[in-house]
């Protein structure tokens, strides 16, 4: 068996969830190689040969990459991944782009966010917003797999020495452009691997009040992230969301403010190791799930949290 | 221009999931079915283009059981035009539902297809890519907006860390996320006139596809339930407890 793990970044750093991804790989067994796709990535290929255990690392470094256009990376995984008896990436937005493509056309089935590995050919992972966990076992040739990455512990990003090797071949499919991104710009960690989470719902009745979230935050060092209710009100942005639908977290700590814990929002947190919810309504839902709830104003106890913490 | 949009039944996003106990799927026996959240949105999408004049007509497809003809009329109702029932009762999967979807476009030949990004069940987030690459067409995934401009269409994409726009050669695929739009309810002379609509019925031989799901599932439980905790008096107790209790901060 051997594996091709295609490397989740942003042209200048490796993403941590690539560790996690090439975690899932070494609990199927096999030699674990990466792909690094993108523009100017030279550096993000040098930290993917350190990973520990993998084997080797291939790049493909052009323009047509630097967007990571599923239509573009789709054509170069499907080259670069034949031979290999698993191709697997993170469930972030990219891999849930061009990986169903790849599936496509090598005319396989994809195994999404998988959870857990249990053989070869078979997986765990979550359906109907993690309210059921299936196990599915493929019997195509090549699997296809996205992988939850808090559901796998990263690797160390030190200890491999793999050897780099270029991929000349550069597939455009000319059906794609960029145009323009907005980026949230933020010295906070990634909500997606962040230690720690505060969250804020629809009880935080506006995005200003937001702020108070980011001062407990900043004593924390933890990141911020949102319930639907509150993106959909245009409290704070969309890649804020944690849910079903948006980010999966699984931080040490998880602080859920003003959230009345909708089961949409509980499939995103709740593999957090300790939850606390602070709601002024005690029959809320996330209540169930916290480990320590706190039945109080939330425009009391933020100020009075962060003041406690900086004692 | 013609824009196809597929929409699949599912559970009602309200019904509570209960996993059957003998561990084979969920139970579905009695409960409430509606379209997809995600696919309302796409028929919404398409709706508001023939209201801009940009699309021409809406032709909507669903596959599954007898009983998605509801969800095809629910979609007439809220303005598609007519509508295309592949019919089966057997599970299909997400190729096996792009390659069906493919050869409805072959014969329908759209400038756009809409889906729903996800379906609330399997929450498989496949179909409108594998679609995509099936037709050699581009795709718009996770759409918050969509402007179709000339032979272009520019799709703004919800992404981990804020907002993408890609611009797409027509024909195109998009699918949708949840800040796309807010769907319409059907009225009632609206829900009268869809039962007057084109339906077609077709099968999957039909249209030379043989479905041959490469997935079994072997087993469905329950998640592990995590308890509730303790409620703490004051934020004092609650840091207290987090320091030296639960030793995370």
């Amino acid at each position: 068996m051997s594996i091709l793990v295609i490397a989740e970044h942003d042209n200048s750093s490796l993403k941590q969830a690539t560790q996690s991804v090439v975690a899932a790989a070494k609990a199927i067994g096999g030699d674990v190689d990466v792909l690094v796709a993108g523009e100017n990535c030279g550096g993000v290929a040098e930290a993917a040969a350190k990973v520990d255990g993998v084997n080797k690392v291939l790049v493909a470094d052009n323009a047509a990459y630097g967007h990571f256009l599923a239509e573009n990376l789709s054509e170069l995984v499907a080259e670069a991944g034949k031979g290999y008896s698993h191709i697997l990436a993170a469930a972030g937005t990219t891999g849930k782009d061009f990986m169903p493509r790849v599936a496509a056309l090598l005319d396989v089935a994809q195994i999404s966010d998988i959870i857990r590995v249990e053989s070869e050919d078979t997986f765990v992972r979550p359906i109907y917003a993690g309210n059921a966990i299936a196990t599915v076992k493929s019997s195509d040739s090549v699997k296809v797999i996205t992988v939850r990455p808090t559901a796998f512990d990263a690797v160390p990003a030190e200890g491999g020495s793999a050897a780099v090797e270029a991929l000349d071949t550069v597939k455009d499919a000319g059906l794609s452009s960029f145009v323009g991104e907005e980026k949230a710009e933020s010295d906070r960690p990634d909500l997606a691997s962040a230690g720690i989470v505060i969250s804020g719902g629809r009880g935080m009745q506006n995005g200003d009040n937001f702020k108070m979230l980011e001062e407990v935050a900043d004593v924390l060092g933890a990141a911020v992230g949102a319930s639907r209710a509150a993106v959909d009100a245009g409290f704070v942005p969309n890649d804020m969301q944690v849910g079903q639908t948006g980010k999966i977290v699984a931080p040490q700590l998880y602080i859920a403010v003003g959230i009345s814990g909708a089961i949409q929002h509980l499939a995103g947190m709740s593999d957090s190791k300790v939850i606390v919810a602070i709601n002024k309504d005690e029959e809320a839902p996330i209540f169930q799930v916290a480990d320590y709830g706190l039945v109080a104003d939330l425009f009391e106890a933020v100020p009075q949290l962060k003041e406690e913490l900086q004692k | 221009m013609k824009v196809l949009v597929a929409v699949k039944r599912v559970i009602d996003y309200n019904v509570k999931v209960r996993v059957k106990p003998d561990n084979t799927g969920v139970d579905l026996a009695n409960v409430k079915m509606a379209m997809n959240p995600f696919c309302e949105i796409a028929v919404e999408e398409a709706v508001r283009l023939k209201e801009k004049g940009v699309a021409t007509e809406i032709v909507v497809v669903s596959i599954g059981p007898k009983a998605a003809q509801e969800q095809i009329r629910t979609a007439l109702a809220l303005g598609a035009d007519r509508g295309i029932h592949i019919e089966t009762e057997e599970e299909v999967q997400s190729l096996e539902a792009a390659k069906l979807l493919k050869s409805v476009v072959e014969k329908e030949e759209p400038k756009l297809v809409i889906l729903g990004k996800q379906s609330i069940d399997s929450d498989n987030n496949q179909t409108g890519q594998m679609l995509a690459a099936l037709t050699g067409m581009g795709q718009g995934t996770f759409a918050s907006e969509v402007v179709v401009d000339g032979e272009k269409v520019n799709v703004t994409r919800e992404v981990d860390g804020g907002l993408m726009t890609v611009s797409l050669n027509l024909p195109a695929v998009v699918t949708t996320d949840l800040r796309l739009n807010e769907p319409r309810y059907a009225s009632l002379p609206n829900i009268m006139k869809a039962k007057k609509k084109p339906l077609e019925a077709i099968s999957p031989a039909d249209l030379g596809v043989e479905i041959a799901p490469r997935l079994s599932t072997l087993k469905v439980e329950a998640p592990a339930a995590r308890q509730a905790g303790i409620k703490v008096a004051d934020v004092a107790e609650l840091v207290d407890k987090l320091k030296n209790e639960a030793k995370v901060i």
